[in-house]
């Protein structure tokens, strides 16, 4: 038991070194390629992060695409979860329909499909409103594949229909199925999709740029194109600024686990296989 | 009331009611813009300036702020007409600019697009005639007004010189002393600037403006002396060195300047391919107004010297140095050019388009 | 409500005609339908109606007989070897990575950076990942100077960062990440009443993941491979700003085509290509499928 304890420390360590390499030293360039001086002579200078705050309308870009991230991941667990469990407990056959739609968005680069749904937005700007949120929608389509497999793998791993009818044949409604059965053995699921939701949004060039719309990454697009170290600086502090966000969200997401036990019936039957 | 005064009555009130529209017609805003085709016609400069302020707004798009001086003209027409500028794509191509074009409010008023862009879209532009339309050459504008060009500059080849020899030759570049250290500021299948390149490499090796091939056989032996770096030159890759030595419109060549400072521009003598970009007004666009003012203030002497200042050759350089508007230390410092520049027609552009289409990635895979 | 307590009829086993369950069911996919419907169905047919349009102006499948040429047929090749690549290479390393993760603490600080750090990681692209990568391990990147130093030429004889193979460990750089994400929830459910099952018969490690584990989560392996194979064969930002060789993968010969200024923009034939990608997408996802039934079958 020791050995293999042994063994899996020594393993987890190795695959952390290795990936920790690989993915920070490109990123250690970045910072580092930063806040060179213009001269192989100067020393370094964060005159290239100072520039950044400069950036017209970033208050309002960033204002944006947070609610944007907010609603289009809200969104998407009040839409895709629900018809998830639906199907895999009433309509079998449509899963691997639904499984293929939630991955066409992916399918397709965004700039055609851009093109596809650059009609609909027309028309939403001229008889709807012209406010950005309603990126929402497109987001949400955006956001499908990623959510779709994270909440699928998280499915996958409980027992869904013995603990629905489980606690159907307790009397639950489906909003208590959902709620208090459902969601909180999927916590980490939820919370991964989440994640992804929030940094595919708060990363999303192409839609907002091809419809004309000014979110996070459109604004600092601006500004990098002032100077050569600004632009990298820029996209390093673009990746930082959605790390602390997501960091935030898993925090809340997964503090709520700690004070969990309320109900002992149903917590006894939530707690099979889930631990978060 | 007898009938005679009840006529007097109506008359009266229906004149005065034509009157007020009358009136009103010619003072709150009446002029439909989108339909003027000079300041004139509308009613004049101030007229414009009124109508323009009160739109607030303007939107531009595919206009870095470091691609001859955008960012100063931006927000010199800020300060002096304190319209606020949305400045859409700053990285889009000329396609991208018109492809923005989709009716609504948020669509660009205005675009500054190479020629065959220009060209292929020309039903999509308002026509319209600056002020100084007389000063813009007969061959560098469309004859209603529909583009007309605004600035252009040479194909030039920069190159940081503490990492690289001079150049004196484009032939210079097949040298052991440019391994990986050749790029291009764009792909040239799909982006104006990286066909232009090929274009001067082709000129500069016995081709000519119809015949390409030799630029792309350049290019193929740059590839196999292991010379050539696909990645796009960037700002970020010639401060990085990534990319010493980069084929580039001169104007853009000397922004590099700030960040290296031994950075070069050289101009082959027998290559002087000349590349002039083209403003157009969105028929549909959101601030007509705003859009025009625009068009006069980059026309303005104002406009013009600022553009000079970012490296670049304004079209009016010629009318403006004969009436000294011209901002003589700004165009002193641009790069010498001996001999005569030539211009690819549309034509040509589009035959050695589908030349490069067909046969370039052969060539530096 | 007779069947509710007979675990052999489970509601997809329902005949078609019996009940009046179905109908109901079916309204409760309807917002989901709805939704899709509108705005990714819609544009799929809004392109598929662009892509019968030729340049001309006539409707006609001229755009589709446009990609039977031999570039573009390389072209789709060579991304469907990128993306097969780098998603089989990712889901392995993302397997190893989220299992080393799984393995921890939960409600650690190291799980929830980890998890942060690759939902920003696995959005990560375009331009400043290109430069990143040519800063590092290019010609004049730090890493290959380091071991150029040491006597190591990682280039002997071609700079293969900027063909496919460079293309391949770039995209890993968001692969990885996304594996990790997608993946992890199916380890989580992993439970140790699995791996003391196969102590008490007897077995090792390598029978608990040959026998147990493994078979347990490969249908989510898989799923989570092909999702990483879709995110490879549409991404073309990287590849634009590496390699400008023209359109050496698919989705960078849609950008050309919808965004060229050179004149050779074909609205018409880029949507015919987006199209025939989606296709092969659906040809993968059939095999994917068949391989999942054929794996799962004794799991239902």
């Amino acid at each position: 038991m020791a050995a293999r304890r042994l063994k899996l420390q020594a393993f987890r360590v190795v695959v952390f070194a290795v990936c920790g390499v690989f993915f920070l030293v490109p990123l250690g360039a970045m910072l580092e390629f930063s806040t060179r001086g213009n001269d192989v002579a100067s020393p370094r200078t964060l005159a290239a992060w100072q520039r950044i705050p400069s950036t017209p309308q970033l208050a309002d870009a960033i204002t944006a695409s947070l609610e944007l991230a907010v609603i289009t991941s809200l969104m998407m667990l009040l839409l895709v979860l629900p018809t998830m469990v639906w199907v895999r407990l009433r309509l079998p056959r449509l899963s691997r329909v639904v499984e293929f739609i939630c991955l066409m968005p992916l399918t397709v680069p965004a700039i055609a499909l851009v093109v596809g749904i650059r009609p609909i937005y027309i028309w939403i700007s001229i008889n709807v409103t012209d406010s950005i949120l309603a990126l929402a929608f497109a987001y949400l389509i955006l956001v499908l594949p990623y959510s779709y497999r994270a909440l699928d793998a998280g499915l996958g791993a409980i027992d869904l229909k013995t603990l629905t009818e489980a606690a159907r044949s307790l009397g639950a409604g489906w909003g208590t199925v959902m709620l208090r059965i459902v969601v909180p053995n999927m916590r980490s699921a939820i919370l991964n999709a989440g994640l992804l939701s929030v940094a595919l949004v708060l990363g999303e060039y192409t839609f907002a740029n091809l419809l004309n719309y000014e979110n996070l990454q459109v604004a600092i697009q601006y500004v990098s194109l002032v100077d050569a170290s600004t632009s990298i600086a820029v996209a390093v502090a673009a990746l930082l600024f959605a790390f602390v966000i997501l960091l935030v969200l898993s925090l809340i997401g997964s503090g709520q686990a700690v004070d969990k036990p309320k109900r002992p019936a149903l917590a006894r039957i939530g707690s099979w296989g889930q631990r978060t | 009331m007898n009938w005679h005064r009840f006529h007097r009555l109506v008359f009266a009130a229906a004149t005065v009611l034509v009157v007020a529209a009358c009136g009103s017609s010619s003072t709150a805003g009446a002029t439909d813009w989108s339909t003027q085709t000079s300041a004139s016609g509308g009613g004049g400069m101030d007229a414009l300036v009124a109508a323009a302020k009160a739109e607030g707004k303007l939107t531009v798009i595919a206009l870095p702020p470091d691609w001859a001086n955008y960012g100063a003209i931006i927000s010199g027409f800020k300060a002096k007409y304190g319209i606020d500028i949305t400045s859409l794509n700053p990285n889009g191509s000329s396609q991208d600019e018109v492809n923005a074009f989709d009716g609504t409010s948020r669509a660009p008023d205005v675009v500054d697009v190479g020629l065959a862009v220009a060209l292929a879209n020309a039903d999509k532009f308002a026509p319209y005639q600056v002020k100084e339309w007389n000063d813009i050459p007969t061959g560098a504008k469309e004859a209603s007004g529909k583009w007309y060009n605004d600035y252009g500059g040479y194909m030039g080849i920069g190159y940081d010189s503490s990492k690289v020899p001079t150049i004196t030759s484009v032939q210079d570049l097949l040298g052991s002393a440019f391994k990986s250290k050749v790029a291009l500021a764009g792909d040239p299948t799909k982006s104006n600037q990286g066909l232009n390149g090929v274009i001067m490499a082709s000129v500069a090796n016995g081709g000519s403006l119809d015949d390409v091939s030799k630029g792309v056989d350049f290019f193929h032996q740059l590839k196999q002396k292991g010379n050539y770096v696909p990645v796009v030159g960037t700002a970020a890759t010639v401060k990085s060195g990534q990319t010493p030595v980069l084929f580039e419109w001169d104007y853009l060549s000397a922004s590099h300047g700030k960040d290296v400072s031994t950075w070069k521009i050289f101009v082959p003598g027998n290559a002087i391919i000349g590349g002039y970009y083209s403003q157009a007004i969105n028929k549909q666009a959101p601030h007509p107004a705003a859009a025009r003012l625009w068009e006069e203030y980059l026309y303005s002497d104002e406009g013009q010297n600022l553009w000079l200042k970012g490296g670049a050759r304004p079209v009016r350089q010629a009318a403006m140095t004969s009436a000294g508007t011209i901002d003589t230390a700004a165009a002193a410092a641009l790069p010498a050019v001996s001999g005569t520049p030539q211009v690819p027609s549309g034509d040509q552009t589009s035959k050695a388009s589908t030349y490069v289409q067909a046969n370039w990635s052969a060539a530096v895979a | 409500m007779t069947a509710a307590g007979n675990p052999a009829l489970s509601a997809a086993a329902r005949p078609l005609g019996g009940g009046r369950r179905l109908p109901l069911s079916w309204l409760g996919v309807v917002p989901f339908f709805l939704y899709v419907g509108v705005f990714l169905l819609l544009p799929t047919g809004i392109i598929l109606a662009g892509s019968l349009v030729a340049a001309d102006g006539s409707i006609s499948l001229a755009n589709y007989e446009g990609i039977n040429k031999a570039f573009m047929y390389k072209s789709f090749v060579q991304s469907f070897e990128i993306s097969a690549a780098s998603a089989l290479i990712g889901a392995v390393v993302g397997a190893l990575l989220a299992y080393a993760v799984a393995t921890g603490n939960p409600t650690g600080f190291l799980r929830r950076a980890i998890m942060s750090a690759s939902g920003v990681v696995a959005q990560f692209g375009g331009v400043t990942l290109a430069f990143a990568f040519v800063a590092t391990i290019g010609t004049e990147g730090v890493v290959y100077k380091f071991l150029l130093d040491r006597g190591i030429n990682m280039y002997p004889d071609t700079v293969w960062l900027f063909d496919l193979r460079g293309l391949t460990l770039i995209y890993l750089y968001f692969q990885i990440p996304l594996m990790v994400l997608v993946f992890i929830p199916a380890l989580d459910g992993i439970r140790p009443q699995w791996r003391e099952a196969t102590d008490t018969l007897g077995g090792n490690t390598w029978h608990y993941w040959r026998y147990v584990a493994g078979p347990l989560l490969f249908p989510s392996f898989l799923g989570c491979t092909l999702l990483l194979f879709a995110n490879a064969f549409s991404a073309y930002a990287t590849a634009a700003a590496l390699i400008t060789q023209g359109g050496i993968i698919a989705p960078l010969q849609v950008q050309a085509l919808l965004t060229s200024e050179t004149g050779s923009a074909q609205p018409g034939l880029a949507k015919a290509l987006a199209l025939a990608m989606i296709v092969v997408v659906l040809v993968v996802t059939s095999f994917y499928t068949l391989l999942q039934r054929r794996t799962s079958r004794w799991l239902t």
